[in-house]
Parts: structure tokens; sequence; C-alpha cells
């Protein structure tokens, strides 16, 4: 990564080490003088906020798991020990159990910002799929993650998603009793999800690094979308973007610490403050807001499909359910092939700009579908929005660039930014 | 060419997704038109909504704090009523101490209960002592069987994180103390069980649980059933979130902190910039 000519540094010390091991001069190329284009807007923010977000999450995590207790008859009130008699245990649970949550706004910010703006183009494809690979594991480690604390809604919502795998042909059951570690979510799950929940994060950490390393190879996408010219387009990454991204970082810091100290149960469910009991199932059982969309779209599937003019059920509404909720996700690796248009940015492309905006809407009302009970009239909303999620990846993107009349690019980054200073 | 081959591409994956996805809303669809007489009848009722009491909780709101004489004639309700039946195992004694109880009058409420200890005296015997201020509350049965079969077979919640376990919070519990009355005449009300609109099917196994003068407050507050039901709620909220105050203290000054320091990195950011052409 820092192989040829080395600028030696003016500090000894720091000269010292980097003749051996350039990590310094690493830093200063990836970090500090990186050519950046220079006309991001706020939306760029989000990595760097997601990043911060990772490490908030492992830090506090850590602490966490210092009192914590993984075991069925302790969890729940080692949680509580840490709420109520731990030195400022309330505060770092909080800001663990919230950050879950603006871990996952900050994602998916960053996600539909990628979206917009057609990041997952080529040559970014790879750094598209690496990311969706980051989205599934930090699906995994907070599902597990909720699971722990051991109320209610942990206990149903792991029985719930682990049940999911039941819906697999011949070895369904099987998988469930091995997910499991026995014949019902019990000590043993809760178990290996700590364990699993631990080792996770830095995995995340890990695959990120990479998703860092493929974006260092062609550089970011700007909202243009259009390819970096000349060094007249850019800035180097250190100042000016440290100096934003600490500034939307702290900004995104109000909102999340309003939230740890003003409504620390806002996004909770009342029901995990009841500690788990096999025997009394919720009245209402649901995930995490941040699962939502993929509830509602595992839910919008609601018959059987039978081999024709037999009896025989070939596809179980359960399990087109799990095929449709994967297959979701599965979309987002194959997107960058999906969308063939060679215009990136949906600025210039003011059909696909409109479908985004229906895409973006039905996505929220999935979201909301997700949090009503399974009956009558959310039931068909979330089909609709679940057909027009996989019409929007199967049919409009591909299509589309045969029908779309893209706007002119402009022909560099500089000249675009000129003319916008001038404009205004 | 290219072209031709992601559209036939894009064509058959389309056509393989719209089956699957037409026969659901299509079949939901046909479901629209069916109704369902009989789920209508044996629904259970609604609950209703809670209700704030007048004023509203004094911990509420960012610079909400807990009203120390309403804690302590909570308390009180909860001892001398509630804890017949309810246990607060995850509160100890000493957690008195910020209700504004002194550590002597707290090893005085500690002492009313017996405790068996953890260890065994010398000779290897189990043996009962008073509880000190650093024992958990004493549960008013033995294990949640003796519960049930105390109570003609349900069980009373522990009560140490009701407030925050039920939705609607302190106004739902307010609401359920206070919301005992006569069931309408389309309602039924299967034996052993009271009428209560707020409970998720109206019928409680909980008889009311406070009336009128039900305890003698030393403050000299007359103990109405609004004002017990008001007093043991926030004693119930605290216990649920002990840390309210500091909480919402510290939140102050950190949101303070991070404005001021956006301001600043606001003003880095666009002097910065400023420099560039």
């Amino acid at each position: 990564m820092a192989a040829g000519k080395r600028v030696p540094f003016k500090n000894p010390v720091v000269n010292w080490i980097d003749e051996r091991l350039p990590v310094f001069t690493m830093m200063q190329k990836e970090y500090g003088s990186f050519p950046t284009p220079k006309n991001f807007n706020y939306l760029w923010n989000f990595g760097a906020i997601a990043s911060f977000m990772l490490v908030t999450m492992i830090a506090t995590g850590v602490f966490l798991a210092m009192y914590y207790t993984p075991e069925k008859n302790h969890a729940f009130n080692s949680v509580e020990r840490i709420m109520r008699d731990v030195n400022w245990g309330w505060l770092i649970r909080y800001i663990h159990m919230n950050g879950a949550s603006m871990f996952f706004i900050a994602v998916y910010v960053h996600i539909f910002r990628g979206l917009y703006y057609g990041s997952y183009k080529k040559p970014r494809e790879l750094l598209w799929m690496i990311g969706v690979v980051i989205l599934l594991l930090m699906m995994a480690t907070a599902f597990m993650g909720y699971v722990l604390p051991w109320g209610q809604m942990s206990f149903w919502g792991a029985t719930v998603i682990t049940n999911l795998f039941s819906a697999i042909p011949l070895v369904g059951d099987k998988i469930v009793t091995w997910l499991w570690g026995g014949f019902a979510v019990d000590n043993p799950t809760l178990n290996r999800f700590y364990a699993l929940h631990y080792l996770l994060p830095f995995v995340i950490f890990g695959v990120v690094f990479l998703h860092i390393a493929a974006l260092h190879v062609p550089g970011s996408n700007n909202p243009l979308g259009i390819d970096v010219k000349s060094s007249k387009d850019t800035v180097p990454f250190h100042p000016y973007y440290t100096a934003k991204d600490g500034f939307g970082l702290v900004v995104f810091l109000i909102f999340y610490t309003l939230i740890v100290f003003y409504a620390p149960n806002a996004l909770g469910d009342p029901d995990n403050y009841i500690p788990a009991n096999p025997m009394a199932t919720p009245e209402h059982i649901v995930p995490e807001w941040y699962f939502l969309p993929f509830y509602a779209i595992l839910r919008s599937f609601t018959i059987d499909i039978h081999i024709p003019f037999t009896s025989i059920v070939f596809i179980s509404s359960k399990l087109g359910g799990v095929i449709l909720m994967f297959g979701a996700v599965f979309l987002l690796f194959v997107l960058p092939w999906l969308d063939w248009s060679p215009v990136r940015s949906a600025t210039f492309r003011p059909w696909f700009r409109r479908f985004f905006w229906v895409f973006l809407i039905s996505c929220v009302t999935l979201g909301w579908v997700g949090s009503q009970k399974p009956e009558g009239v959310p039931v068909i909303i979330g089909q609709i929005a679940t057909a027009f999620y996989f019409i929007f990846f199967l049919v409009i993107l591909p299509l589309l660039p045969l029908f779309e009349k893209t706007l002119p690019l402009p022909k560099s980054i500089a000249e675009a930014v000129l003319k916008k200073s001038q404009g205004a | 060419m290219l072209r031709n081959f992601a559209i036939l591409v894009g064509a058959a994956i389309v056509l393989l997704a719209v089956i699957p996805i037409a026969a659901t809303t299509g079949t939901a669809f046909l479901d629209l038109f069916e109704t369902h007489p009989k789920e209508a009848a044996t629904e259970a009722p609604e609950a209703k909504a809670p209700r704030t009491p007048p004023g509203g909780w004094p911990q509420q709101g960012p610079f909400g704090t807990y009203d120390r004489a309403a804690l302590q004639r909570g308390y009180q309700v909860y001892a001398q009523v509630c804890s017949t039946c309810h246990s607060m195992k995850l509160l100890a004694y000493r957690d008195l101490e910020t209700l504004g109880f002194s550590p002597a009058e707290v090893k005085a409420i500690a002492s009313n209960y017996q405790v068996t200890n953890e260890e065994p005296n010398d000779q290897g015997a189990m043996y009962q002592r008073q509880a000190r201020p650093s024992d958990a509350f004493i549960s008013p049965f033995p294990n949640d069987q003796a519960a049930r079969a105390g109570n003609n077979g349900s069980l009373p919640p522990d009560l140490s994180l009701i407030v925050k376990a039920r939705k609607g919070h302190e106004d739902y519990i307010y609401s359920l103390l206070t919301g005992f009355g006569q069931p309408p005449a389309t309602e039924t009300i299967a034996k052993g069980m009271n009428y209560n609109p707020y409970f998720a099917s109206h019928q409680i196994a909980m008889p009311p649980p406070l009336h009128e003068g039900a305890v003698s407050f030393a403050d000299g507050t007359p103990a109405t059933v609004d004002q017990m039901a008001k007093d043991v709620t926030q004693y119930l909220a605290w216990a649920g979130e002990p840390h309210l105050e500091e909480r919402h203290q510290s939140g102050l000054k950190v949101i303070l902190f991070l404005a001021v320091f956006a301001g600043v990195m606001y003003g880095v950011k666009k002097n910065l910039w400023s420099r560039l052409k």
C-alpha cells in the first residue's frame, strides 16, 4: 500500500516508525492527501458516521460484556444490574441499545445515497457488494444482540426468526435444531448468540476495511456521478472532508444524544422489559424498526402455491415469504448489473429519479406495514409495496435505460461547481 | 447485442418474479371481499386508551424530576397494599434512600422483613435472619407456583419494571388502578374476574386494590383512591428508571456541549472551504 518512494517525516519518532512500518505514510496517502471530489453534499457524511457508530458499538459493547451474564436465568437481571447498580451503566447501555438504531439510520441513508447517485456502477460494483455484505452482517449482529437481554421480545423474536429456516424443504427442521442447540430457543441459543454477537462486530470491522480499501482504488463517486478528470476536481481529504465530516458527525450526535438522554426507550418495545417466558406468547411480535420493511416483505406472501391440479404444496406461504425476504437483499447484490445505464447520478436521469422516490416511499410504507398486525388493509398495502420493490429492481431498472432520455452531463466537476457558484 | 441480451435476461427474471407476486396480490385482493363475521363476534373488546391525570407527571419532560414526597407516599402504598401479592425483586432496601429516607430509616424498614441467609451457619443449617439494607425486596411468595396458588391461578407480575413494561407507561398504571367499575350490559365477566376497561380483555384477575383511606399518610395527604394511584404510579416509575434525574441533568450538559462543538466545527468547515476557489 505504501510501496515506492517514501517522503520522510519531520518528527524523528514518527519517521523512525514509518521507515520500519509505513503506517504514517499510508494514513497520509489514504486520509491526508487522498484526492476527493470537491462537490460532496452532506449525504456523503454518512459513511464516516456509520464508521463512528461501529466503533461506538464495539467500545460500549465491550464494557457491557464485563457485567452481562449469558445464562437464561441471569441474563435479564444482569442487564438490570447494569441499569441500576453499575456506575454509569444505564448510560453505556442506552448508548449501545440506541446505537444500533443510529447505526442503521446512518447505513440506510448511506445506501439510499449510493442508490440515488449510482455509486454501485462501474467501477464500484465490488465496493457496493462488500457494502451489502456489511449490511447482512449488521442485521445478524443486531438480531442476536436484541436477544441477549432475554426479555419477551428477545425470546419470541428469536423464535420467529430462527423458525424461518424451518421453511427450507427437507432439511429445514434439522437446521433449526442445529441453530438452537436444542429443540427450542433456550440457554444454548442464548450462549451461542452471545458468542457470535461479540465476534461479528470485529468481522464487520474487517469487512469495512475492505470496503474502504475498495473505495480508495477508484475513489469516491460524487453527486454529479461523473469521473474525476483532473486535480481541479478534487481537494485533499484532510482537512477539507475531515472538517466537513466532523461537523456532520457532531450534528448527528446531537440527534443521537437527544434520544439517549430524553427518549431512550422510544425505539424499543415495552414487552422487552418483561423477562422471557416460553409459556406466554406476546400478543404482537414485532422486530426492531430497522427490520420492519423486511418483516413486511416476509409476511406479504400469504398463499401456498400448489403443483397444478394437485394438493401438493410446492411453495408454502412461509417458504415463499422467506424467499422473497432473502431475495429482497439478494437483489442489492446484483443491482450493478440490473441497472446498466451508463449515467450514474439521478440528477441526470429524470425517470430514474421519479422511480427512486416511489421506491423510497414504498420502503417506508413497508416499514409501517411491518409494524401493523398482519390483517386487513395493511396486508394489501404491504403486498403492493412488496410488488413494487421487486418490480423496481427487476423491471424498471433493467428496462429504463432503453426508454429514458438522460440529461447532458457537465464536462467536469470543477466546471459544474464554478457554474453553480456563479449562478448563485 | 449486449442490450438485447439484457432485455432477454430482464424479461426472464421479471416473469419468474411476477408469478408469485401476482398470485399473492391476487388472492389478497379476493380476501377483501371476504367477510369474517365469526371472528368479529368473538373478538376481545379493545382496551380503553389510558388517560393522564390533570397536571401530568413531574418526571416527564426534559427537566422532569421525581417528587420525593409522592415517592415516599407511593412506597407506603406499595408496602401496605401492593406488596401483599406483588414482588419487586430488582430493588434493594438501600435503594429507598433515594426517596429521602435516612440510612437509619431504611435499616428499620428492612428489619421488618425476614430472609433466609445465603450461606448456611457453622452447623451447615440454613437460617432466617432480619433483612439488611443490602437485601433485595422480600417477595410475598416463595415462588411463582405459590403466588398462583394464592391468587386463584393468576400470577401477580413483579412490579420492578411495570411502568416501562406496559404500553402507556405511567398513564396506563394510573388508569388501571382507578379504572375498576361495573361492566356494561354487553360484556359478561367470568367468575373471579374483575371489570377494568383499561386492561387488554377488560377482565383482570386483580380485584380493585385501592380503597379510600386504605393507608394513612404521615404528611396528612388525604388517601383518596386517585391520590394513592398517582403516588404509587410515580413510585413504580422511579423503581423502573431510578437514574432518570441523573439522565435528564447530564443530558442537558451533553447537548449544550455538542451544540457549542457543532458551532465551532461549522466555523472551521466554513473557514476552510471559503479559501477554496
